[in-house]
């Protein structure tokens, strides 16, 4: 079992993930340039946070283009965990790996906060270890996360219970008040059909260590890990 | 025989995206005195100068560029003006 972590020019969260899934967890990860194409070795590719190419032209657009971004197309294709944090969400909808977009904010000031956040479903590999609706706290950090599709894929992703996470109250409301960046339905997170592709606007690796402030976002590659060496 | 083309492309926020940024620039203008102003929406302008064998595929090649990279159309339109610069 293996992760790896995309490093665009501009990626800013990488050690962070890397940290957490070996030096925390103790799990095998590679750090992969932007320019390699030879994934297979993988299991979990994560695209991390940061701002991919400057985010010249608009959050994700260039990184789309890169060497490694086929083979990620692939890795999905095939079944395999792709999840992208930040601006990996942003790319995953860029890349069209996921549904709709991430525009700017509706308040227009970069958030750097703690949100609380509802887990939708926890019947998918990526929330196995927590409760389905428990509310977790996990800190945010973005300019451009409002979510946005249009009226039709909205409808789909909603039907399709693809929603996995949403801005909420401590208690669990979904309204506009507990809505940080004005994402259309509280969308904090989306998976893709199947379910293998994961894009999440908060951040889970920077709520895994105790000592830096809350762990709520640990239990999400504790529960990769599990999953994927005991399959 | 190749053309010099300069393009103009506009890329703009579909109708139903939110955009604040031009909220904000509207109500800055209406609060400058300029209370005619009914709406504001802001987008991007990119100039680039290309080649082609004819303008044809010029207009073919831009569309690409704009459908792939320059814009999302998820969120956003864009069109382009050709303008002839020289024969190459």
């Amino acid at each position: 079992m293996k992760f790896g972590v995309i490093v665009f020019p501009g990626s800013n969260c990488d050690r962070d993930i890397s940290t957490v899934t070996q030096g925390i967890l103790n799990a095998p990860t590679r750090m992969v340039w932007h320019q390699e194409t030879d994934i297979s070795d993988l299991d979990v590719v994560v695209i991390p946070g940061g701002f991919s190419y400057g985010d010249y032209l608009r959050c994700g657009a260039i990184a789309q283009f890169s060497p490694v971004m086929n083979s990620i197309i692939e890795h999905a294709k095939q079944g395999k965990y792709v999840l992208g944090i930040c601006n990996g969400f942003q790319v995953l909808t860029e890349v069209g790996l996921l549904p709709g977009a991430l525009i700017r904010n509706r308040g227009l000031h970069f958030i750097c906060d703690r949100a609380t956040i509802k887990v939708e479903r926890n019947d998918l590999i990526w929330t196995k270890n927590y409760q389905a609706q428990q509310v977790i706290t996990l800190p945010i950090a973005h300019g451009e996360g409002c979510y946005y599709a249009d009226e039709d894929t909205l409808k789909a992703i909603e039907d399709g219970d693809r929603v996995l996470f949403r801005y909420s109250s401590s208690s669990g409301e979904i309204n506009s008040d507990n809505n940080p960046n004005g994402s259309i339905n509280n969308i904090a997170g989306i998976v893709n059909q199947k379910g293998n592709v994961l894009g999440l606007m908060p951040h889970p690796e920077r709520a895994a260590d105790g000592n830096i402030g809350g762990t709520d976002g640990l239990a999400m590659f504790q529960g990769l890990l599990t999953a994927l060496t005991t399959a | 025989m190749a053309t010099k083309y300069h393009a103009r492309i506009y890329v703009t926020l579909r109708s139903s995206v939110l955009d604040p940024a031009g909220t904000a620039v509207e109500s800055g203008l209406k609060q400058m005195g300029y209370t005619e102003v009914e709406s504001v929406r802001i987008g991007k302008y990119i100039e680039m100068q290309l080649t082609a064998n004819n303008e044809d595929e010029a207009k073919q090649h831009l569309d690409e560029m704009c459908d792939r990279l320059l814009a999302n159309t998820v969120i956003e339109n864009y069109c382009f003006e050709l303008s002839e610069l020289a024969t190459v």
